[in-house]
């Protein structure tokens, strides 16, 4: 830093090693130093913590304007959120979950890639997934799936799902059958498709009629997620028969003994249990406090399933639900 | 006009982009989309080869956009003001010659840029089909190095030539600063040529209709290169839009270079 025309000896680069590593620690010396005065700040003066349940983007159709040539990659984006945003919901919140943003963010997510195949079907199972594991908005689930067929008509897939939606969710077989039906005249569409919108009508049990469905899914699943939760749901609806199994020596029990056991041990000496009978997760069954038996909470597979119509959508927690994006 | 000084002018801006690190991006998008590719299949389900395709394909483009302005706004103005020019045109070198070579010399810096990026994408997407299994890939709407995401990057590949047509333009007569933003401006216009279109809606019966429909017709409609969406969803994009779409790329860019030569001929630099 000589002052005047000449450069001084000091001016000259200088690539002596020595040199190079003086800069080097002064390099580290000033980052460290920036580095701690920043965890000193943090502390000083702590930041509130950032809003993650934020849309940004409130409308699809801004959304996609303002994406230009990148709507894809936003979609991505606004997909890896929408199952963020539902997997951190299920898990962390107690009481009553809000799954506010869920449909939003699976609505933008579509507006922005219309042919977002997995965002509509995986989208839809998120959002018919009964309260409090999932919003319990069944309703959504069908508008989302109406979306993505307006948007895809060869995809029978989404009728299908419709389908299934009015079968699980709202337990009105007429409704899903008729869904069955619309499926199967989608060009390429598989040929069971016709017997399962029958089958739908016939005088089989709810859980019959569940177990048949699942099992279609597990053996057609495009992917792994759909096939695990096919896995998952078939699983309880074992648990299910096993339980009837044992409601019934519960009751046989009562019968000779005039009192309900508190543990499965009284069963194990009569000899109508080999052992503690465990889920087809491994989890042992336990019996609850009105005496019947039940999937423990420990177990992946509680809570199973109710066998009557869910309530309707209005009786769940929601402020705006959601639904007010536009698609 | 010669040909050769052409490919010499085009030569040299090649190599000087070389010289000047321009290719190290192709590093940051190596790293970008392995990165990417280990980070997404820990946070989505089951949709991290589209993902990346998806991810690749907006990266080539950023990368590819970011050469095209920055050198492309220099391409002029540099020599002017460095006033290397005189030396330039002190040669046997017309000023047409030297625009087009200038034109030519950054498409091939951002065509070898590209060629390598896709090199790289389909590594990474090969490498992800390789490790995935057959049950797995069931799920997939196409191979994950699929030949039809080509078409992608050839389209990605016209629209940053006319980028550079745009940014060449403005680099004859403006300083690189509003070069780039005027670049910027017309590239982001370019998309909302439906909107234009469209706008009577808006307004109805106005005079403005007119004002909007002449305006989609005279920007360039960027939105038409953009067939990421359709090729990664393995939707077909037929050859006759390809071609017509390289048709309407070649035409409009060479229309700017062609006013980008006129308006620098008549440039007085004494």
């Amino acid at each position: 830093m000589s002052g005047g025309d000449g450069r001084g000896a000091s001016d000259r680069p200088d690539a002596g090693r020595p040199g190079v590593v003086r800069g080097l620690v002064v390099v580290a010396l000033l980052l460290g130093a920036a580095v701690a005065l920043q965890l000193y700040r943090d502390r000083a003066y702590p930041r509130p913590e950032p809003t993650v349940d934020e849309l940004y983007l409130a409308s699809g159709d801004a959304a996609r304007r303002l994406a230009l040539s990148y709507k894809a990659l936003l979609a991505d984006i606004y997909w890896i959120r929408a199952v963020q945003y539902f997997g951190r919901t299920r898990l962390e919140s107690v009481g009553r979950p809000s799954f506010d943003l869920l449909y939003p963010l699976l609505d933008i997510t579509t507006s922005l890639d219309p042919a977002f195949n997995i965002a509509y079907r995986f989208g839809a199972i998120f959002l018919s997934e009964g309260y409090p594991q999932g919003p319990g908005r069944p309703d959504l689930a069908v508008k989302l799936l109406d979306k993505g067929f307006a948007h895809n008509g060869h995809k029978w897939q989404y009728l299908y799902d419709k389908a299934f939606v009015y079968y699980w969710s709202y337990r009105d077989p007429e409704r899903a059958s008729r869904w069955f039906a619309e499926a199967a005249k989608v060009p390429d569409s598989p040929e069971w498709l016709p017997g399962l919108a029958a089958f739908m009508l016939s005088q089989s049990t709810n859980r019959q009629r569940s177990r048949v469905l699942w099992e279609q899914i597990y053996r057609t699943a495009e992917h792994e997620y759909m096939r695990f939760n096919a896995e998952w749901r078939l699983q309880q609806l074992d648990a299910m028969d096993v339980i009837d199994r044992l409601n019934s020596l519960l009751d046989r029990y009562e019968r000779e003994t005039g009192s309900r056991p508190a543990g499965w041990s009284p069963l194990v000496r009569r000899g109508w249990l080999r052992g503690e009978p465990l889920d087809p997760t491994g989890v042992p069954f336990v019996i609850g406090e009105d005496g019947r038996a039940a999937v423990s909470r420990e177990s992946v597979l509680h809570p199973l399933p109710t066998e009557t119509a869910p309530a309707p959508a209005e009786d769940r927690p929601r402020s705006g639900a959601g639904d007010g994006a536009a698609s | 006009m010669s040909g050769r000084t052409v490919l010499r002018v085009a030569r040299a801006v090649f190599k000087e982009s070389v010289r000047d690190r321009v290719l190290y991006n192709l590093v940051g998008f190596a790293i970008l989309l392995m990165g990417a590719s280990y980070l997404i299949g820990q946070l989505t389900a089951g949709q991290d080869v589209k993902i990346i395709k998806d991810l690749g394909l907006a990266a080539m483009s950023v990368f590819g956009l970011f050469i095209a302005i920055f050198i492309g706004i220099g391409l002029v103005s540099k020599e002017v003001e460095r006033r290397s020019v005189y030396s330039v045109l002190a040669k046997p070198v017309r000023r047409s010659e030297l625009v087009v070579g200038k034109y030519a010399g950054l498409v091939l810096t951002v065509a070898v840029n590209l060629a390598v990026m896709a090199a790289v994408y389909y590594a990474v997407l090969g490498y992800m089909g390789w490790i995935e299994t057959e049950a797995f890939k069931r799920g997939w709407e196409a191979p994950a190095a699929d030949p039809r995401l080509l078409i992608a990057v050839y389209l990605v590949f016209v629209q940053l030539a006319l980028v550079i047509a745009i940014a060449l333009f403005f680099s004859t007569f403006s300083t690189p600063m509003l070069s780039a933003a005027l670049t910027f401006g017309l590239f982001i216009a370019g998309h909302f040529g439906a909107d234009l279109k469209n706008f009577d809606v808006v307004v109805g019966d106005s005079p403005v209709r007119y004002v909007t429909a002449a305006l989609y017709y005279v920007l360039p409609d960027m939105a038409a290169f953009d067939v990421k969406t359709a090729v990664v969803h393995a939707q077909p994009v037929t050859a006759a839009y390809v071609a017509v779409t390289t048709l309407y790329g070649v035409l409009y860019a060479a229309a700017l270079v062609a006013a980008a030569v006129v308006i620098f001929s008549r440039r007085d630099f004494k």
